[in-house]
């Protein structure tokens, strides 16, 4: 293999990559040593807490924070003046950290102390007088485009042509009204997607199926809440120690936001419990530089779970229209969607990628998408795991499912029958390059879950799933210690076990032991720049950046060897951890191993270290298919899942535990989503279930093991073949538990969660049509 | 020339034009030649877009080489979680 490849040559021949050693962080976690965002602390400290809107939309009249900064010990007291608007930042963000004049959602953030204990900055935030004036509200995405619903900002939203506020009147074929909104909507845009004649399909088809539904916010529920210290020096440099999943995200934001130049901000993430894309942007951590850079002193900031449900991103909940055609033999002949999507109090939910996913499992030759950005009082949605795609494929995969019911077709051939290959023109417009749907289907129906006889009240449900997986910027370094083993520094922060994948791809490359590698996350200043850790993008940028690093020391090394042996540098290959004479020379000196080579380092030149940084491009899509058995209690609705089967394309698994970690992940993330998650909200607009205890995630009792099966379909965009794996998991599940609950008590739950009152209701009107 | 498909927001920022024909040998000189030639996408563009050539998803790769012979689709800014 050439050392210096530009083009990825495929490996298909491993030694360490594909094993499944213990995780270098994994000790420390389970014995409580990691250091998370809350462990870490800085000399005289101060603790900031943060003051926050009660009501849902109100007007700020004025804040006093007189008392509060009169009050001993309070040390920093801070509004939306100490925040001012600096060129060039992100407003949006600007607004959500410190509301300005308004506040657009329970939790938003008005103050915030900085004081010696926490009980003194409680006791300050008592202190500080906010005068509100309260405002209508709109929690509903399908309440907020009507006429007349209260608007979050007026004037900002150029008038959108939309087919109907009212989805009934597309879905039931009346005659088609556009209307356009005013600029005083919550409308923030309507994007189409698609190619054919749509009506033209509908046409052809012997059978057409259309139905709503609608899936409430759930939140990405990682246990670790945000968490800061912040300090900044009367020099003007800061430090920030944070828990995110993008360190350098962070610095360039805070940064912006706070008139600093990027340099004098330095920032180091900790462990992450947990973030699933709610850790992709910014809340705590502004403010908190904001009240060190007025105390003059480190401030800690720890939200309360309670501040993370009302404050941070939960997905967007949706309303969603959906139509498919078919022939008789199964084949799709036209799909249709509307898809409604509310992303909080400023614009940017997920529709559009909700929209390009919704349909991209099929080929189809007439499909037409239509989404909708609405703004509400709510919190700011962030990313969650394939952001807008497990919504529309709730939609569409129920509406597949009942389908196949009707034509008494086999749930997996049907979508055998229509699935997307090599050569398909995707419904969001590019041509597939190889992929694996197909592969994950067959390995699905060949799987012994799909053959297990079912009871009474138990049912089958299938769903498959799409995610396009992202790569972008990447930065790696390894050093050469001493005694021959490797440093290995990584700027993408560790979010499901790439360290362990990374030391796996060096210690491949240089031919040693996994155990000879340590990788670290280094911070800001140690490295060149690394997007977040998002788009399921890791293990492919990171993995290709450590690949070229680890094959620039090789060159490195060879040429040590060369230097040592008196021969030309071309006449020296690497290979099982050592160089070894090449060509004429072959055989002429004994190998040099990387320890030797290491141990003669100063002599010889002086350290020995690859280095490699890229926009890393070419990730390949991901599909997945998912099987699950259910059991209801049609007495009391409660529902129990007795199997699920998670069967995707990984492309390359470089440690498979770790791969099947993430498809495990995922679908307990989805289990909870149909069944229990949402955000609930009072008349008044506030947030009635901000804690574990009222909003329900799934615990190890609700779930069985859930079973894995590893395609590899090999990316030709990455040397091993690597796709990102860490979203398609959450795609299918809404769909699949739902099918399967239709399939066990002819119930079929368009709206989420399907809790069990939802359930035995649904049950209770089917029995009554019968009687 | 190259022929430029657009996809979601950009179709409403371009007017309901769904096709461009351009000048350029990579995805800047393209992104640039499309901006000249309409200019209400300019602002969108220079915000960042994906494009996809040939079904690879390209977010930033600005001096990827592409032809008359490629697909080229201009898509919304993407990212994950």
């Amino acid at each position: 293999m050439p050392l210096d490849a530009n083009t990825p040559d495929l490996r298909t021949e491993f030694k360490s990559v594909g094993t499944r050693p213990n995780r270098p962080d994994g000790v420390d976690k389970v014995t409580g040593r990691a250091r998370f965002g809350a462990d870490f602390s800085a000399p005289g400290q101060l603790v900031g807490l943060v003051l926050r809107s009660p009501h849902a939309h109100a007007k700020i009249k004025s804040i006093d924070t007189s008392a509060a900064e009169a009050l001993p010990g309070v040390k920093a007291v801070i509004t939306y003046k100490d925040i001012p608007e600096q060129a060039g930042c992100d407003k949006d963000v600007l607004v959500n950290i410190m509301a300005r004049g308004t506040a657009l959602y329970d939790g938003h953030a008005v103050a915030a102390v900085a004081a010696t204990d926490a009980a003194v900055a409680r006791k300050a935030l008592k202190l500080i007088k906010v005068e509100y004036k309260v405002l209508k509200h709109v929690t509903d995405v399908d309440e907020a485009m009507k006429p007349g619903a209260p608007v979050i900002h007026p004037g900002r939203f150029e008038p959108v042509e939309f087919e109907s506020l009212e989805t009934a009147s597309h879905v039931k074929g009346k005659e088609e009204k556009k209307t356009k909104t005013r600029a005083g909507s919550n409308i923030a845009g309507r994007y189409v997607f698609g190619h054919g004649d749509v009506d033209k399909g509908f046409k052809q088809a012997d059978i057409i199926v259309e139905h709503e539904f609608k899936t409430e916010a759930t939140h990405q529920g990682y246990i670790e809440p945000h968490a800061c210290v912040a300090s900044v020096s009367t020099d003007g440099m800061a430090e920030l120690w944070v828990c995110t999943q993008g360190p350098f995200m962070v610095r360039d934001v805070c940064a912006s936001l706070l008139g600093m130049d990027v340099s004098r901000l330095r920032v180091t993430p900790s462990e992450i419990g947990g973030g699933f894309g709610g850790k992709t942007t910014v809340f705590i951590e502004p403010v908190a530089l904001a009240l060190s850079r007025k105390a003059g002193k480190p401030v800690k900031v720890v939200m309360s779970r309670s501040e993370v449900f009302r404050c941070t991103g939960p997905t967007s909940s949706s309303s969603m229209w959906v139509r498919i055609g078919a022939k008789k033999d199964g084949t799709f002949v036209a799909a249709d969607a509307v898809l409604k999507y509310q992303g909080g109090a400023f614009p940017g939910s997920p529709v559009e990628m909700g929209a390009m996913c919704a349909f991209a499992c099929y080929d189809l030759r007439n499909v037409r998408i239509v989404g909708y950005d609405v703004v509400t009082n709510r919190p700011k949605q962030a990313a969650y795991r394939a952001p807008g795609a497990p919504m529309s494929a709730f939609a569409v995969e129920g509406v597949i499912g009942e389908i196949a019911e009707k034509l008494g077709m086999d749930a997996i051939d049907i979508r055998l029958k229509n699935a997307a290959k090599e050569g398909t023109v995707s419904s969001y417009g590019p041509t597939f390059g190889p992929v694996g749907l197909v592969e994950t289907l067959e390995a699905a129906k060949a799987h012994k879950n799909y053959k297990v006889k079912l009871g009474k009240n138990q049912g089958r449900g299938v769903a498959s799933g799409f995610w396009f997986n992202f790569a972008g910027n990447t930065c790696v370094s390894i050093n050469l210690n001493v005694d021959g083993t490797l440093a290995l520094a990584l700027g993408t922060v560790d979010i499901g076990g790439s360290r362990a994948s990374m030391c796996l791809i060096a210690a491949e490359e240089l031919g040693i032991s996994y155990d000879d590698v340590r990788a670290i996350i280094a911070d800001t200043s140690s490295l060149g720049y690394n997007d977040i850790s998002e788009g399921s993008r890791v293990t492919f940028s990171s993995g290709l950046a450590t690949i070229k690093a680890v094959r620039d020391l090789k060159v490195r090394m060879c040429g040590r060897a060369a230097k040592i042996w008196g021969i030309p540098e071309d006449a020296v290959k690497w290979e099982n951890g050592a160089a070894h004479p090449a060509g004429a020379n072959a055989g002429g000196f004994d190998p040099l191993s990387i320890k030797e080579i290491a141990a003669q380092a100063s002599a010889t030149g002086g350290p020995l270290a690859g280095h490699y940084e890229v926009n890393a491009e070419g990730a390949g899509p991901s599909f997945a298919t998912h099987v699950c058995d259910v059991e209801v209690d049609p007495e009391t609705g409660a529902m129990k899942v007795l199997r699920y089967l998670v069967v995707q394309d990984a492309g390359k698994a470089i440690h498979p535990s770790y791969v099947e970690g993430q498809y495990q992940g995922g679908a307990v993330q989805g289990i909870g989503w149909v069944l229990n998650e949402e955000y609930f909200y009072g008349k008044d607009g506030t947030l009635q279930n901000a804690g574990f205890l009222d909003y329900r995630i799934p615990v190890c009792s609700d779930v069985p093991m859930i079973d894995t099966v590893i395609v590899e379909v090999p990316n030709p965009g990455h040397p091993y073949g690597v796709r990102g794996v860490g979203e398609t998991s959450i795609v299918p599940p809404l769909a699949c538990v739902a099918n399967a609950v239709s399939s066990a008590i002819g119930v079929r739950a368009r709206t989420l969660p399907m809790s069990p009152p939802k359930v035995l209701a649904a049950l209770e009107g089917v029995n009554a049509s019968k009687a | 020339m190259l022929k430029v498909r657009l996809g979601g927001t950009l179709v409403n920022k371009a007017g309901g034009r769904t096709e461009f024909e351009v000048e350029g040998a990579n995805i800047m000189q393209m992104l640039r030649n499309l901006g000249r030639t309409c200019p209400e996408l300019e602002p969108m563009l220079k915000k960042g877009v994906s494009v996809a050539v040939d079904g690879q998803i390209y977010r930033d790769a600005m001096l990827q080489p592409v032809g008359p012979d490629s697909e080229i689709i201009l898509l919304p800014r993407m990212a994950g979680g």
